[in-house]
């Protein structure tokens, strides 16, 4: 316990000390030094996105950061977001679209979803499909995921009003007429 | 009546809080004095234990346990997965918590450690001494059912189960057949790759009771976590925590033996959580299978005999290996009335990681392999391969392949149809090296578990005096929905808003115990349970409004927080003036309902007859790919699964698990290979055992059909695990469309189908 150093880290606006060895991830510092645990670990390595931030503006895997390389920077968790009108219309079109299963990728699925925004305003599906690529989603199959991200960009871009693809229910039963088949009984 | 919640795509109690980020995961919860645990594993698949050494472990400073098998109250069990019924010999197996004179496969836990941070515990592990002489270790189920095998298991060989369908006479079927075919198919390991790792916390209450918080689908496990410690099943308790993942790979107990051990020794809270790199290498998987197939039929196409045998890695322990063997058995012909049918099937043990329940248990193996021979079969007729399937599906009335008279709807020619239709027309290649193909598979799956384990669910549902609601239902909850269409049941039934109903959850003491999340049995099992009681509840509430309206209770519907006259609406007792009379008058606002699932006997012999699950869903896939010619890459294009849902409860809760299974499919079909080396799996991360990611799959289009014909609430069937039959050999057959290549084993990966193509163009 010789290498430690006191760092300080701006975790949703509020300045975080505390002493870090060098070898410890941004992702530890959030998880263990600043009570951050709704930013997930799924593998600790950089294939899953689980512990995605916000990190100077840019979505980033906590993970792959070092805990002294955000020294005196700011970060943002899912936590991070109150109030900001881009996340909540994106959390809001998660929850109503059925893009939340398990939720374990949720809050790095997010905040990807909200940088790519941020940066690309009315993206192709396609391109939503390339930018969340980084994270994965063992529940979903993704499509849900896709369309909620995609919803939001067309509501806030001049695409006009989103028009869910014939299968996608939302609200209710009402729209869905066209997958959804009666049997008789028996 | 009309229904007013039920089949309405709200959004699940629990989405809001994960999309904020509040939900305590397992490994998010930490106490006061926590200590962190760690597993000390073997390094070598197979040995004799000479000695183990953890005295420098122990006096490394910041240690507080390290344990082995010596300190263990019973450290082997018979495995009986929570189950009171007597399932006799060839269905359980060893549990054996830490390793005991020998090594059975790389990565066995041989010792625990509690320390003061995870650092200590780890370097710990590094001081830990083992002195082992290494055994030959056989690693192939067929290599280890030869006679001079290595013994592996307790019993005479290596042959943990073996199960038959003996029915009509297959002899007979061949010799008549005008057409034969003939085909291996093998699978390898799939894991289940959750993103939330194993994981939990645990403590000694000032009572003496062990709580483990915890990341599982069978919180049932209490009963062996008390045996384990030689205590009362009562002073062990279970929190169930909202899962990250399950899929089957938390049905087995994980870390709760060794957090209840660790917590028990050093009276300290423990939290154990397992790293990637952990989990992949030492978790259960699906099993790998050999499957030999021969299918004989009439000229015209009629399906006279199928003869199959099967050759399961059953690992290093049985787990539920057995039972994943009986229910490929019972699937291996599928959805098809064939009169004469042998099946052999055997679930052998090697010196591998232990292999077990994973979405389908035992469904997708033997699925490959019928639908692949179906298309086998069509070529060589020459036929439409969805007009051989037409003329053999089961029908209603007719027998599965164990002799069970199928008595519920069969709408397999619908669903193929909608799906196949639904890929609109053909389209071009994109490409001059590319080729475009479709295939389609259709598929079985059971929901609800073995009708002789004699399966039952509770449910407690109360009503406040506010009008508001409570349910109490001991569900874990893996994000399916598991927990939420309990609400949605009792606003249907008792006309209180979603918003108004509180839902308790996966305790093994405070909630009534409502089985496992496992076997597609949870809308069917807990669902009915509380539709019951909820029944019960609205019998009482009619019964007082009749009275209190002076008609009768059969003229009254409950919805819309009142009780009001179907003839006339206006007159009415709003719910919650209701409830207060209700209470004045003495009344019980609270009812426990218990489901019971129908039962039957524990076969008796290795041949498997009659009833074996309570019901099966079916479903159908028709994808179309672009296989590369010059790189064998295939990609897919469009995906559309249809399934018999019964009813759809909540649709896009059901589209979910279609969407999510289908991409699952996708992953076993084409990328997720566990290569095996001696022993050791060959991906221990994330950038080796590579899942589908949002790039490598298209859209998946859900068909929704209702036939109403199933056994949950409201005429639902099941349909968690269902989505992941079907699409591997629709997949395989839409390849060999493409470019003429039958693929006969999974993952279908470029590399395999170049080899294919090339093999194909010399023998031209």
């Amino acid at each position: 316990m010789t290498n430690l150093q006191v760092v300080t880290i701006l975790v949703n606006g509020r300045p975080i000390s505390a002493p870090v060895e060098a070898h410890e991830s941004l992702l530890d510092f959030l998880r263990n030094k600043a009570g951050a645990v709704e930013v997930k670990c799924g593998c600790n390595q950089g294939d899953c996105g689980t512990c995605t931030v916000l990190f100077q503006g840019k979505a980033v895997k906590s993970c792959l950061v070092l805990a002294l390389q955000a020294g005196g920077k700011e970060v943002k968790t899912i936590k991070g977001f109150a109030g900001d009108p881009l996340m909540e219309q994106l959390q809001e079109s998660f929850v109503r679209n059925g893009a939340i299963q398990c939720g374990f990728c949720t809050p790095g699925m997010l905040i990807t979803s909200y940088a790519f925004l941020q940066a690309n305003p009315s993206p192709t599906r396609e391109e939503i499909r390339t930018a969340i690529s980084g994270n994965l989603c063992r529940c979903t199959g993704y499509k849900k995921i896709i369309d909620a991200i995609e919803e939001i960009a067309m509501k806030r871009s001049e695409k006009g009003p989103f028009r869910p693809s014939p299968s996608t229910y939302s609200e209710g039963q009402e729209e869905a007429k066209g997958n959804y088949l009666l049997l008789g009984g028996g | 009546m009309e229904l007013k919640v039920i089949g309405k795509g709200v959004p699940k109690y629990d989405a809001w809080g994960k999309a904020k980020g509040e939900v305590i995961y397992a490994d998010d919860f930490s106490m006061p004095g926590m200590l962190y645990g760690k597993v000390f594993r073997s390094s070598l698949p197979r040995a004799k234990i000479l000695g183990i050494n953890t005295s420098k472990a122990e006096n490394l400073p910041g240690v507080h346990a390290v344990i082995t098998y010596k300190d263990v109250p019973r450290n082997n069990l018979r495995a009986r997965f929570g189950q009171g019924t007597e399932i006799g010999a060839q269905f359980e197996g060893l549990y054996r918590v830490l390793a005991e004179g020998e090594v059975r496969y790389y990565g066995e836990p041989i010792a625990l450690i509690a320390a003061e941070t995870p650092e200590t515990a780890e370097k710990a592990c590094d001081l830990i001494e083992v002195q082992y002489e290494p055994l030959p270790g056989v690693f192939d189920p067929l290599e280890a059912m030869q006679p001079d095998a290595p013994q592996i298991g307790e019993k005479q060989n290596n042959i943990a189960s073996h199960f038959k369908i003996r029915k009509g006479d297959v002899e007979k079927g061949f010799s008549q057949s005008e057409v034969i075919v003939e085909g291996f198919y093998q699978v390898g390991y799939q894991d289940h790759a959750y993103l939330e790792p194993e994981s939990g916390v645990a403590w000694v209450e000032d009572d003496g009771t062990i709580v483990i918080r915890v990341s599982s689908q069978v919180i049932e496990h209490f009963r062996e976590v008390a045996e384990v410690l030689d205590l009362p099943h009562s002073k062990v308790r279970y929190i169930g925590t909202l899962i990250g993942g399950g899929f089957g790979g938390k049905e087995d107990i994980t870390v709760e033996s060794y957090l209840a051990l660790l917590a028990w020794k050093t009276r300290r809270p423990v939290k154990l959580t397992y790293t990637r790199k952990e989990s992949l290498l030492v978790h259960s998987k699906r099993h790998p299978y050999y499957m030999y197939y021969k299918t004989g039929a009439s000229r015209e196409g009629k399906i006279l005999a199928v003869q199959a045998k099967l050759v399961s890695d059953a690992g290093s322990y049985a787990a539920l290996s057995p039972w994943v063997l009986l229910y490929s058995t019972v699937d291996a012909v599928g959805p098809y009335n064939v009169e004469n049918v042998k099946v052999d099937a055997y679930t052998v043990m090697t010196n591998t990681p232990i292999t077990s329940a994973f979405r389908g248990f035992g469904a997708p193996q033997v699925n490959l392999a019928y639908e692949s021979q179906m298309n086998e079969l069509a070529k060589k007729l020459n036929m439409d391969p969805m007009e051989l399937r037409r003329k053999n599906y089961l029908k209603q009335g007719e027998t599965l392949a164990s002799g069970y008279v199928y008595d519920r709807q069969v709408p397999l020619d619908l669903l193929a149809q909608k799906a196949w239709e639904a890929l609109g027309p053909r389209k071009e290649s994109t490409k001059p090296h590319t080729k475009i193909g479709r295939g389609l598979a259709v598929g079985m799956c059971s929901y609800g578990r073995l009708t002789f384990l004699h399966d039952t669910s509770r449910s407690y549902v109360r009503l406040e005096l506010d009008g508001s609601a409570l349910i109490r239902c001991g569900v874990p909850d893996v994000g399916g929905g598991q927990g939420h269409i309990l609400a949605q049941i009792v606003s249907e039934e008792l006309g209180v808003p979603l918003n108004l109903i509180k839902l308790h959850v996966t305790d093994s003491q405070l909630t009534p115990l409502a089985g496992t999340t496992t076997a597609t049995r949870q809308l069917y099992m807990s669902g009915n349970a509380t539709l019951k009681a909820c029944r019960e509840l609205k019998q009482r509430m009619l019964k007082k409004a009749a009275q209190l309206l002076g008609v009768k209770e059969e003229d009254l519907e409950v919805g819309e927080g009142r009780v009001f006259m179907r003839s006339d609406p206006s007159k009415y007792v709003a719910l919650v003036p209701l409830i207060n009379r209700m209470s004045g008058d003495g009344e019980e606002l609270f009812v426990e309902a218990q489901f019971n699932a129908p039962f039957s006997d524990v076969p008796a012999t290795e041949i498997i007859e009659g009833r074996t699950h309570p019901d099966f869903t079916f479903g159908a896939y028709a994808v179309e790919v672009e296989v590369d010619e010059g790189t064998g890459k295939v990609e897919l294009r469009k995906i559309v699964g249809a399934f018999d849902v019964g009813k759809a409860l909540n649709p896009i809760l059901v589209e979910g698990q279609i969407e999510g299974g289908a991409v699952q499919g996708v992953g076993y079909a084409l990328f997720e290979e566990m290569p095996i080396k001696e022993g050791i799996i060959q991906t221990p991360s994330l950038q080796e055992y590579l899942v589908p990611t949002s790039v490598d799959v298209p859209d998946v289009e859900p068909i929704l059909v209702e036939s109403g014909t199933g056994l949950g609430p409201y005429g639902a069937k099941g349909i968690g695990e269902p989505p992941i039959v079907g699409i591997a050999p629709a997949i395989l057959n839409a390849i060999d469309d493409a470019v003429g290549v039958r693929i006969t084993s999974l993952p279908a990966t470029s590399e395999k189908v170049l080899m294919a193509l090339k093999s194909l163009k010399r023998s031209k």
